[in-house]
């Protein structure tokens, strides 16, 4: 018996021009195509086999947030198992309002870039095993960087961006996901903004290069479009997690024929 | 305060969730109420005393934890004698030990738990990822009604403090974190019980301990 790998459907979640909140789901974080109600997707989630589930709220405006509380307390009386909630986290107030709407952990991406004490506050407050910290990652292949891998031959480093993916920062993510560990983060949630929405894999020399770096558990985003990519990251790159959004969203595959591959390939997975 | 979130007449028992100022109540309450509970969160002991059974839940750290519980420590302990189902969740769990290895607990600032269990919560070793979090399964090593109808399925863990009860025969269940720890544990008469996992996060398997635990109430 070990700990299992973690399959984690995730929904990305906007105000319709009515203002109600709805599913979106992006390609290369543009192009965002309506996709359901948050509440209902929620729902059949939690009878799916999900091992956890995550929902970002992509408003990012005051107004947006106040709404998004009220369908996170409405999610989470559905969700009985465990809910992250990011987007727009930037104080130790926003993390507290989201735990207290029923989120078990908060994410956060840009708050933490911009205040690194932030991780810190969160840990000390509410305890490590809540503050997950997003990281937006982007290839780079200039010299701005600190750590290098080599991908098909040229040598690129991995920068930290902020509002996915439009500004960059500079910032390498191996650097900052150890920092973020230090400072108290109880996992790391890798995103690629040149994976996201391509189904052609995850970016896997990205989430190992930060496996490596860290001992929290890492979990995988951006770039699912199969079991098999699920396969590839957790025992290519060692991810603890795999996060995906459209295969499931779109029932292109099941979270249950999902884990059933993984399975009958030694991958162990809670059925 | 004292907040009763449902209040239906279909309800198999009523239970309390004790409020000592710890972090989200909100998916335990849920999650009683999905297995038939009608919940009143509360720290008032006279509600302690009228119901049919008692969940201490809490995250964090086990001297904030007992220190928050401070000024029901008598009625918990009050409760636990009267033979009301006692059932700790997590760190509630952790609390009906005697103590903890957690934070320089030791000499004369130490505080104690509940002692109801008596035992001790260790750390995972070094070298171990820890907190041990994510997806791990229960092996049922003895009966017990809180149990029913579970073998072998995965819980939800979030810690890294373990209990190691003085007798044995405590473990209700064990799980296997390269080492074998228990995962529930129960006294002699089985009235006093804990989960080191949340059962309001894992699932169906955890809604059928809720369950359990109202049906352990609702005959009590």
């Amino acid at each position: 018996m070990v700990l299992t790998k973690r399959i984690i459907p995730c929904i990305d979640v906007d105000l319709d021009d009515d203002g109600n909140p709805a599913v979106y789901t992006g390609v290369h974080f543009e192009d965002l195509k309506y996709t359901g109600d948050p509440v209902e997707m929620a729902k059949a989630y939690n009878e799916s086999g999900a091992d956890e589930f995550v929902f970002l709220d992509i408003t990012a405006s005051a107004e947006g947030r106040e709404t998004m509380l009220d369908v996170v307390r409405d999610v989470a009386d559905e969700v009985f198992i465990p809910l992250t909630v990011g987007g727009g986290i930037r104080t130790t107030d926003d993390i507290k309002e989201t735990l207290r709407a029923g989120a078990d952990k908060v994410s956060i991406t840009t708050g933490a870039l911009e205040r690194p004490e932030l991780v810190n506050q969160g840990a000390r407050a509410f305890g490590s095993q809540c503050i997950v910290i997003s990281v937006d990652a982007r290839r780079r292949y200039d010299e701005g960087g600190e750590h290098y891998v080599e991908i098909d031959g040229e040598s690129c480093w991995f920068e930290c961006t902020k509002k996915g993916g439009r500004e960059g920062t500079g910032i390498d993510v191996l650097e900052w996901a150890a920092e973020a560990e230090s400072r108290g983060a109880g996992e790391l949630f890798v995103n690629s903004i040149d994976k996201d929405g391509t189904k052609d894999g995850y970016d896997l020399p990205l989430t190992s290069a930060v496996c490596d770096v860290v001992d929290t558990p890492v979990i995988a985003s951006s770039g699912c479009g199969s079991p098999e990519d699920m396969y590839d990251v957790f025992t290519e790159a060692n991810a603890d997690a795999g996060l995906a959004a459209s295969i499931f969203h779109f029932d292109e595959y099941s979270i249950e024929e999902t884990k059933e591959y993984l399975d009958e390939r030694g991958v162990p997975v809670r059925l | 305060m004292s907040i009763t979130t449902s209040d239906s007449e279909d309800a198999l028992a009523s239970v309390v969730v004790v409020d000592y100022g710890l972090g989200n109540l909100r998916s335990v309450t849920r999650g009683l109420e999905r297995a038939g509970a009608n919940v009143e969160i509360t720290d008032d002991p006279d509600a302690f005393a009228d119901a049919d059974g008692v969940v201490l839940p809490g995250v964090g750290a086990f001297r904030e934890g007992i220190e928050n519980a401070d000024h029901v420590r008598q009625d918990l302990l009050e409760v636990a004698e009267s033979g009301t189902p006692l059932f700790g969740i997590c760190l509630g769990m952790q609390m009906l030990l005697t103590t903890s290895e957690e934070g320089d607990n030791e000499g004369e600032s130490a505080v104690q738990g509940l002692d109801l269990i008596s035992g001790t919560n260790v750390r995972f070793a070094e070298g171990q990822k820890v907190p041990h979090m994510g997806w791990n399964q229960l092996s049922v090593e003895r009966e017990h009604p809180l149990v029913e109808g579970i073998d072998g399925e995965y819980a939800y863990f979030v810690h890294s403090y373990y209990a190691v009860p003085d007798d044995g025969a405590a473990a209700v269940t064990t799980t296997d974190y390269e080492r074998e720890f228990a995962s529930i544990v129960a006294n002699e008469d089985g009235t006093v019980f804990g989960t080191q996992f949340h059962p309001e996060k894992s699932g169906e398997t955890g809604l059928q301990i809720l369950r359990n635990f109202v049906e352990i109430c609702a005959n009590a």
